[in-house]
């Protein structure tokens, strides 16, 4: 398993980084943690001519709280979010997702912005990033920009991302007290993708859902706003009957795709079985 | 000195320092002087007419120093199958596709070059005009009218049709039948996914004309047979193979393949060492798979649950070409296990092998007797649940009575020895088979869907005798060799032509030797998997290790202890027939007092001063162990699971196995085998498959990514324990153990999936694995009445 043959940047800043992609253009191909690019690499499924690596820029990997949010640099390993006190206290669900990601070396490696930016249809970051109404930030030659996540997600593996910038920033906004967010995943048996992931942030003010917000990956081409579930809790309370009713409204607009892993009826099944166990979840919190 | 505790003893294995860390020598480890690249171009298609191969930009590419094709490969013969059954179709499979490739991964070119990497480049730019035709996969339709005809020496793609029983008398047991149980029965293809990919270095000398080949091999001995007798003509003793360390084979590397015998090949053309080493994929694509059984199985009972008959149609899918062993895994080691443990009135099963665009299929851990065991143990399951019997009820009364001496079966096989009852008794308390069946009513009451399966299986190891196995077709004998060569100062080197690649060998062996011999382990090491050094030896499969291997060692020994005698005799002034020998010392019956040290008679070996007339020097003995019979292990296991009733996963609670695999040498080996195993054959049963596309031929679960291996947390601790049946047929009593766990596991998971399934109507999977949507679409089907 060798890559063909490329050339390996390492930029010591953001700009130099842009330079390059300015440079090489769709030759070019930027090096997060790599575990995505990297087999696809030496499977030759990849073949950039130019590898242009971000881990030698400073200031791209850490977390901190700022206005209200977490700023998760776009270099910052699923292991450190899983980590982290301030991921813990502020936002577990977030700390939970990157707990459930591939097995301890891919935590190891993988990067929150790597992640992102590749957009696997089956990766789980993007349903609790949905649920929790991050945005992202971007770095291009005009200067910076802030995507929020509703645009994010483009089609299968393409986001907002330009071909000329580099998301270097995700902001969570921190989860109030009266918030209860879960992420719950089936997970596929080789890979641990998620086969379906649903992410689920809801909002309790006297008794009754005051805000929800779903995410859901794997069963699609993109990970998507499960808009229907959302309304469906909006104003109620969380009894049985409002979150199966709610659940059954997830696989409404997802393309859900027939794979291996499960026919479009069985994934849309699951879809409805992990709404609803996402939404138990949030509600217990 | 501690000598009676070596045998039966858990001593910790030797070679695994090394392994864990990280200094073992393994086949891509070698750096040798002038070393070149192999990488192979191969088709991306299942089944195509080569047009042309262009090679020239690929030659141009910088570092390339050769690029052969099939056609540059004049005077090499097709690659050999070792196992030849009567009117059995042998096709073409030369080292290099020349005509046509018939699966994706075919070979058709080699690019030699100064790196790695420059030969997968210039691989890259080899162009292979194809001329594509449409392929077939399917098991079930290989041989169907119309489907596409893979070589022309087969019509319909049929290899061979094999039966074995007796017909009219299972006909006659249908007959009186009072249920006839029928059940279609899929055994999917397995990728065997060892830890160490395939590879090899070939070198050859010019100036000596002499030629080493280190590869991959689990039987070094019979790789240079085939590849110098059959496929390259060279000689055989010009020609040094060498199985260094190898990371686990699984069966898949007993087989000669088209790489290591083109490398070897073109070594002698471009006159330097050639390296290749499989990357991951090409594993995948090119390993000898596993399995692949499409099964139609019918049970004859009386109302009382006598199993009366059995009848079994079985098509078996062989792959593109015939594998080295690969006629005689679905047919003499999977027909002949269907006796399993049960006294059945009749049996008669048929084989059809037929030729597919796939991978070739052979011998996979278990081969044949796991597809056995499978058919079987779920049909127990199947007409218990007929005749509303208890399953484990079902199978007690239907088990074979002891026996110590031979129990001939319907199909053919001589039982060497067997105890069934108590050995499933102990897995039925180890279980507390009544306390389940409570805690199931009452989970089930709650909705929770537990169940509980059975597997108690039959297995053969060590197949032998040589010429029994030669008038069934096979073309090589099937004993083993054992030298032990004492050195002056009384430490000892054994020769074994058995191969670990996983198994502990260097452990086991050192301790039966050091145990027989009464010295130190630490006197003793083992040497295998080098034809430059070892006796011609059969290598390893079927689980004959220990007991062949192990046996010739044994044989060996005596020899060493009797010229021993000779020897002590002679310093004693005593007669040879008055010697004994114990704890390292030779002395006189009776007489301990007066005895000579093992150290000092071998050093008397070596210094012959004083010594008996007619005997030769030396301390050194060879033997060569041709069994009388095949080994029969057998057990019981159990697997407790749960099944989510909304997504269809199944979770293992308990897994429990009770294996008599006869005398133990090592116990934690044995159990780790047992463990290891168990986890295989899960595998098959929830996770594992090799799925292709009928229509485009191609493997799509050709990675890791794709292709589901157990994992740690899908795997209980397991609960283990044996009983001890000797086998007579060789001195040790060791049946074997390798296999035990892969064959028992399968049938006793999806037996639990489908008991947990079973209140509600759920009765039979036709296909493995049991996927979570396999077992949701069950439970849906079965609830909604479909």
């Amino acid at each position: 398993m060798y890559p063909a043959q490329f050339d390996y940047h390492t930029p010591g800043t953001v700009k130099e980084a842009l330079d390059l992609l300015g440079k090489y253009k769709d030759d070019a191909k930027l090096l997060a943690g790599g575990h995505s690019l990297l087999p696809a690499m030496k499977f030759r499924l990849a073949r950039p001519a130019h590898l242009v690596d971000l881990r030698k820029v400073p200031g791209l990997a850490g977390i901190k709280e700022e206005g209200g949010s977490l700023v998760i640099g776009a270099m910052t390993t699923h292991w450190a979010v899983e980590s982290s006190p301030l991921v813990k206290a502020k936002c577990p669900v977030l700390a939970q997702t990157a707990a459930q990601i591939g097995d301890p070396m891919v935590r190891n490696m993988g990067t929150i912005g790597g992640s992102l930016s590749h957009a696997d249809p089956a990766a789980d970051y993007p349903a609790t990033i949905i649920a929790l109404n991050a945005e992202m930030v971007v770095e291009g030659p005009k200067g910076k920009r802030t995507i929020k996540v509703d645009d994010f997600f483009k089609s299968l593996m393409t986001t907002a991302v330009g071909p000329d910038e580099i998301l270097t920033e995700v902001r969570v906004p921190v989860c109030g007290a009266n918030v209860g967010c879960a992420y719950m995943k089936f997970p596929h048996p080789a890979s641990r993708f998620a086969v379906v992931g649903v992410a689920a942030a809801l909002t309790v003010e006297g008794g009754k859902v005051s805000k929800a917000s779903i995410g859901i990956t794997g069963a699609g081409t993109k990970a998507v706003r499960a808009k229907g579930v959302e309304a469906a809790l909006l104003g109620k309370a969380l009894d049985a009957a409002t979150i199966q009713a709610a659940a059954e409204k997830a696989p409404d607009g997802v393309d859900v795709q027939a794979d291996l892993q499960g026919s479009v009826e069985y994934k849309t099944h699951l879809l409805k079985v992990f709404a609803k166990r996402a939404i138990e979840a949030a509600a217990k919190k | 000195m501690a000598t009676a505790r070596l045998m039966g003893s858990s001593i910790k294995r030797r070679e695994d320092p090394r392994f864990i860390t990280g200094k073992g020598n393994y086949t891509d480890d070698l750096k040798l002087p002038g070393m070149t690249y192999a990488a192979f171009v191969r088709s991306e298609h299942a089944n195509a007419r080569i047009r042309g191969i262009d090679t020239a930009r690929a030659r141009a590419h910088p570092g390339v120093v050769a690029i052969f094709t099939g056609k540059d490969m004049t005077g090499v013969n097709s690659l050999p199958c070792g196992w030849l059954l009567p009117e059995l179709k042998v096709p073409q499979h030369p080292p290099l596709a020349t005509e046509a490739a018939r699966c994706v991964g075919d070979p058709v070119a080699i690019v030699i070059a100064e790196s790695q990497t420059a030969a997968l480049d210039a691989a890259d730019l080899v162009k292979v005009d194809w001329d594509v035709l449409p392929s077939v996969t399917s098991t079930a339709r290989a041989a169907t009218p119309g489907a596409p005809q893979i070589h022309e020496v087969a019509p319909n793609n049929i290899a061979f049709k094999f039966q074995i029983g007796d017909a009219a008398e299972t006909d006659a047991a249908f007959t009186k039948a009072d249920v006839v149980v029928k059940k279609r029965i899929v055994n999917q293809r397995l990728v065997a996914n060892a830890m160490e990919p395939r590879a090899c270095v070939a070198r050859y000398e010019d100036a000596t004309g002499d030629l080493t080949l280190w590869v991959t091999s689990q039987n070094p001995h019979v790789h240079r047979l085939l590849m110098t007798a059959f496929v390259l003509g060279i000689p055989e003793h010009k020609v040094r193979v060498i199985a260094p360390d190898v990371g686990g084979g699984f069966g898949s590397k007993i087989f000669l393949y088209n790489e290591e015998t083109v490398c070897s090949w073109a070594t002698r053309q471009i006159k330097r060492p050639i390296r290749w080493t499989s990357d991951r994929r090409e594993a995948f694509q090119t390993d000898a798979q596993g399995r692949d059984h499409v099964t139609d199985a019918e049970v004859a009972l009386s109302k009382d649950g006598t199993m009366l008959g059995l009848r079994v149609k079985t098509t078996a899918n062989l792959g593109a070409y015939l594998s080295t062993f690969a006629p005689a895994v679905p047919t003499f080691l999977y027909a002949t296990l269907l006796n399993g443990v049960y006294a059945f009135g009749a049996i008669h099963a048929e084989v059809t092998g037929v030729f597919t665009n796939t991978t070739p299929v052979d011998a996979y851990r278990g081969a044949g007797r796991p597809e056995a065991a499978y058919l079987l143990e779920r049909m127990v399951d199947a007409c218990a649940a007929a005749l509303k019997m208890d399953p484990a009820e079902l199978r007690k009364k239907n088990f074979i009575p002891k026996f110590d001496n031979g129990y001939q079966t319907k199909v053919a096989l001589m039982y060497d020895s067997g105890n069934y009852g108590p050995c499933f008794d102990t897995l039925l308390q180890m279980l507390d088979y009544k306390k389940f069946r409570a805690d199931q009513a009452a989970a089930r009451a709650q909705g929770r869907l537990l169940g509980v399966g059975f597997s108690t299986y039959i297995e053969a190891c060590s197949i032998a005798p040589s010429k029994v196995v030669g008038a069934l077709g096979a073309q090589a004998g099937l004993w083993e060799s054992g030298k032990v060569r004492v050195h002056p100062t009384g430490k000892v080197t054994v020769f074994t032509g058995s191969h670990s690649h996983g198994q502990g060998h260097e452990t086991t062996f050192a301790q039966l030797a050091a145990d027989q011999l009464g010295i130190p382990m630490d006197d003793v090491d083992i040497v295998h998997g080098d034809t430059g050094i070892v006796p011609f030896g059969m290598g390893t499969y079927g689980s004959r290790s220990a007991s062949v291997g192990g046996t010739a060692i044994l044989m060996s020994i005596n020899k060493i202890k009797e010229k021993g005698k000779r020897i002590a005799a002679h310093l004693l002034e005593a007669s040879p027939g008055d010697m004994d020998y114990a704890n390292g010392q030779f002395f006189v019956k009776g007489s301990p007092e007066k005895a000579v040290p093992f150290g000092t008679v071998a050093l008397v070996a070596y210094v012959p001063h004083n010594f008996p007339e007619g005997v030769e020097p030396g301390l050194e003995e060879t033997s060569f162990y041709d069994p009388s019979n095949f080994c029969f292990p057998f057990g019981a296991h159990a697997c407790v699971v749960e099944v989510d009733p909304d997504t269809g996963h199944v979770k293992i609670l308990r897994y429990l196995a009770v294996d008599d695999v006869g005398n133990v040498i090592n116990p934690m080996i044995v159990d780790g085998m047992v463990h290891g195993g168990i986890a295989q054959g899960v595998g098959q049963a929830l996770w594992e498959g090799a799925v292709y596309d009928d229509t485009s031929g191609q493997l799509i679960t050709g990675s890791m990514m794709d292709y589901a291996l157990p994992k740690a947390d899908g795997l209980p601790m397991y609960e283990t324990a044996r009983t001890v049946t000797p086998t007579p047929v060789n001195p040790l009593g060791i049946k074997g153990a390798g296999e035990t766990g892969t064959i028992a596991s399968t049938p006793a998971v999806v037996n639990a999936v489908v008991d947990a399934l079973s209140g509600l109507g759920v009765d039979h999977f036709e296909a493995m694995p049991l996927t979570p949507e396999r077992v949701w679409k069950a439970v849906q089907a079965a609830t909604s009445g479909k």
